[in-house]
C-alpha cells in the first residue's frame, strides 16, 4: 500500500505518461495480488479433481489389475467394450436412474410442502428449522442404518407399526422402497431449504392481490407462485439429481447391491477397490463422469435461459 | 367470522409444526431407543425400549463390552475429529483468499475460477478415487489422515468459495478506509472492523465444510485400511461385535448416537447460520 501511494505522488508530481504508468502498474499489481491469493484453492481443486479424472482416463486404456501389476498393457478401449457389453452396467444405470428420478421427484414435492410450513409459520419458526436441519446433518451411514433396523422384520417397528409381514430386503421392490425413503428422509431438508430460499422471491402482496381477486389456492399456486419461484427449483432439482445420481452410502449399507439393487457408483467401488482391476473400474469411473455431465448439460441446455435470467436478476 | 378463520389457520399451521418436527426427528428417536435397548431385548421389535440401559455404550463400572471399551471405535473418534478439523481450517483459509481475491480485486480468470468450483460441486467423486488409491500408494499417503483431508478440502472448497464470496460481497469494506481516516493503523482497522464482519461467513462456511468431512464415507472407506486413519462412517460398517455370530446393532445404535450428537449440538447452536450458508449460494447463484 504504501508503495502505491509512493508512485501516485511521483506520478502527480510528473508528466501524463508517468501517471497512466504509474495505474496499469497498480492494475497489474492487483492482478497478481488476485492470482496469488487464488493460486491455492485453485492448485488444490486442479491437482485432486483434474489430474485424477485424466489419470483415470489414461488408466481406462490399459489393461491393469494390480492382482497382476506385470501384465499392465495398453489395449485402447477394450475396457468400455467391455463395460457397456456387459449387462450388468446396464442394469445398474437402470437402477440409479430410477431411484434418482424417484427420490428427486417425492423430494420436490415434499420438500416444497416443508418450505411452505417454514415460509409461512410465525410461531416456532427456530423449532421447525432446528429439527429440519437434523436430517440433514446426519451421517448418511448412520441414516442408512437407522432406516435398515425400522425395516428389519425381527429388530424394525415397522411391520409391527403397520401389521404388514414383509421381509424388506429380499426382494427389490421393497429394498427400494428402504433405500429410497432413507434418501427422501436425509435430503429432502436440503431441498426444502433451496426452495425457502426461492420463497422469498416472492412478494406475497402479488399474492394477496390474487386472492383479493378471488384467485383459488391452487390457482395462486400454479399461477403465481411457481412460475416466479421456477429458477429456484431448477437450481433444486439440477443439484439434487447430481447428488442422488452419485448414491453408494446408503445402498452399500442397505444390500450391498444385493435384491438388483446396485447402483453405478457401486459397481465402480467394487471393481476399483475390492477387485483392484483398475482399468476395468477407471472405465467405469470415465462412464459415470460422462454421464453426469450429459445431466447436466441437459439441464442447462433444457433450462438455461430462465437460469440466465435468474443471473441477471440477482446482482 | 375472521376469528375462526384465525383459529382455523392456527391449528392447520400448528399440525403443519408437528407434522415437520415427527419427520425429522422420529428416526432420530428410533435410533436412540434402539441404542438403549439391552442385547436381549434388541430382537423383540418394538419402538421403545422396555429395560433401558446404558451397556451399548459400556459402562465403565460394570465391564461391559460397549462401544466405548471398543479400541477401534474409540481410535475412529479421534481421527474423524482431527480429520475433519484440519481439512476445516484449510478449506476455510484457502477459500477466505480466493473468495477476498474475487470479491475485491479486479483481475481475469474470476469468472472461470467460479465456474471450475461449480462444475467441482457437481464431480462425482466415485470417478476419481481408483487414480486417488493408486497415486495415494506411490505417494505414501494411502492409509494416512493426510490422505483424507487433501480430498475432503478439495470438494468443500467450491461450496466454501461460493458461499464466503457471497458473504463478502455484503461487507461494507470502505469502513476500513472511514477507520483508517479516524486514525486506526492497518493492522486495527482490519482486526476490529473487517474481521468481525467477515467471521459469520467464515464461520457459516466451517460448518458446511465439518459436515461434509465428518459424513463422508466412500474415501474414507476406500483411502484406508487401518485403525490409523479409518473414520467412524467406515468403522462403523466394520464393526464385528463382541461375538462373530450376532449382528452388532446395538453397538451400531450407540455409535450412531455418539457421532450424531456433535451435529445436533452444532445445529442447535448455530440453526441460523447454516440456514444461511445453505441458501446463500442459491439465491445469489
Amino acid at each position: 500500500m504504501t508503495a502505491t501511494a509512493g508512485t501516485t505522488t511521483a506520478a502527480d508530481a510528473g508528466s501524463k505518461s508517468n501517471a497512466k504508468k504509474a495505474l496499469s502498474a497498480r492494475a497489474k499489481a492487483e492482478r497478481k495480488l488476485g492470482w496469488m491469493l487464488c493460486a491455492p484453492a485453485v492448485f488444490v481443486m486442479l491437482l485432486v479433481t483434474a489430474y485424477p479424472i485424466i489419470y483415470a482416463f489414461w488408466l481406462s486404456l490399459q489393461r491393469y489389475d494390480l492382482r497382476f501389476p506385470d501384465d499392465q498393457e495398453f489395449v485402447g478401449f477394450k475396457n468400455y467394450g467391455a463395460v457397456l457389453g456387459n449387462s450388468l452396467w446396464w442394469q445398474d444405470l437402470t437402477n440409479t436412474l430410477v431411484i434418482t428420478g424417484a427420490s428427486v421427484v417425492v423430494e420436490l414435492i415434499l420438500g416444497f410442502a416443508l418450505a411452505f410450513v417454514m415460509h409461512r409459520v410465525i410461531f416456532g419458526r427456530s423449532v421447525v428449522r432446528s429439527s429440519i436441519l437434523v436430517p440433514y446433518g446426519i451421517i448418511t451411514v448412520v441414516a442408512a442404518f437407522g432406516w435398515r433396523f425400522a425395516f428389519d422384520p425381527t429388530t424394525g417397528f415397522v411391520n409391527k407399526l403397520t401389521g404388514l409381514d414383509q421381509s424388506w430386503f429380499t426382494e427389490q421392490w421393497s429394498s427400494y422402497v428402504v433405500i429410497i425413503s432413507t434418501e427422501v428422509w436425509k435430503t429432502t431438508p436440503f431441498m426444502s431449504l433451496l426452495l425457502l430460499a426461492g420463497f422469498t422471491l416472492v412478494p406475497q402482496d402479488v399474492v394477496d392481490a390474487a386472492r383479493v381477486d378471488g384467485a383459488t389456492a391452487t390457482q395462486r399456486l400454479r399461477k403465481i407462485i411457481i412460475p416466479l419461484m421456477k429458477p429456484a427449483i431448477l437450481v433444486a432439482v439440477l443439484f439434487r439429481t447430481l447428488d442422488a445420481f452419485r448414491i453408494f452410502d446408503t445402498i452399500y449399507v442397505q444390500t450391498r447391491g444385493a435384491q438388483n439393487t446396485e447402483s453405478v457408483s457401486i459397481i465402480g467401488y467394487q471393481t476399483l477397490i475390492s477387485r483392484l482391476n483398475l482399468g476395468l473400474g477407471s472405465a467405469v469411473s470415465v462412464l459415470i463422469f460422462l454421464c453426469v455431465l450429459i445431466i447436466a448439460f441437459l439441464f442447462v441446455k433444457g433450462f438455461g435461459t430462465s437460469l440466465a435470467q435468474q443471473r441477471g436478476e440477482a446482482p | 367470522m375472521n376469528d375462526t378463520r384465525s383459529t382455523r389457520d392456527r391449528a392447520f399451521w400448528t399440525a403443519g409444526i408437528v407434522v415437520v418436527i415427527v419427520y425429522a426427528l422420529v428416526p432420530v428417536a428410533w435410533i436412540v431407543s434402539l441404542s438403549l435397548k439391552p442385547a436381549g431385548e434388541i430382537s423383540q421389535g418394538g419402538f421403545l425400549p422396555k429395560n433401558p440401559s446404558f451397556e451399548n455404550y459400556g459402562n465403565p463400572f460394570r465391564g461391559d463390552t460397549g462401544v466405548f471399551q471398543d479400541g477401534q471405535f474409540r481410535a475412529a473418534l479421534v481421527n474423524s475429529l482431527s480429520i475433519a478439523a484440519i481439512a476445516t481450517l484449510l478449506a476455510v483459509a484457502l477459500a477466505t483468499f480466493a473468495a477476498y481475491a474475487i470479491v475485491r480485486l479486479d483481475f481475469p480468470g474470476k469468472v472461470l475460477i467460479m465456474s471450475g468450483a461449480l462444475a467441482i460441486a457437481m464431480f462425482p467423486p466415485v470417478a476419481i478415487i481408483g487414480p486417488l488409491f493408486n497415486m495415494w500408494r506411490s505417494l505414501g499417503l494411502f492409509d494416512t489422515k493426510l490422505g483424507l483431508i487433501i480430498p475432503y478440502m478439495t470438494f468443500t472448497l467450491p461450496m466454501a468459495i461460493w458461499t464466503l464470496s457471497a458473504f463478502f460481497r455484503e461487507i461494507p469494506w470502505d469502513l476500513d478506509k472511514a477507520a483508517r481516516v479516524d486514525g486506526a493503523t492497518p493492522f486495527q482497522a482490519f482486526r476490529k472492523v473487517i474481521a468481525p464482519l467477515a467471521a459469520p461467513g467464515m464461520f457459516t462456511s466451517a460448518i458446511l465444510v465439518f459436515v461434509f468431512a465428518w459424513n463422508d464415507f466412500l474415501f474414507a472407506t476406500a483411502l484406508t485400511s487401518t485403525n490409523k486413519a479409518r473414520t467412524v462412517p467406515a468403522a462403523i460398517t466394520f464393526f464385528t461385535g463382541s461375538s462373530q455370530f450376532d449382528f452388532p446393532t446395538g453397538q451400531i445404535a450407540a455409535a450412531s448416537v455418539v457421532v450424531t450428537i456433535p451435529i445436533i449440538v452444532m445445529i442447535l447452536i448455530f440453526q441460523r447460520r447454516i440456514v444461511a450458508g445453505l441458501t446463500s449460494g442459491a439465491v445469489k447463484g
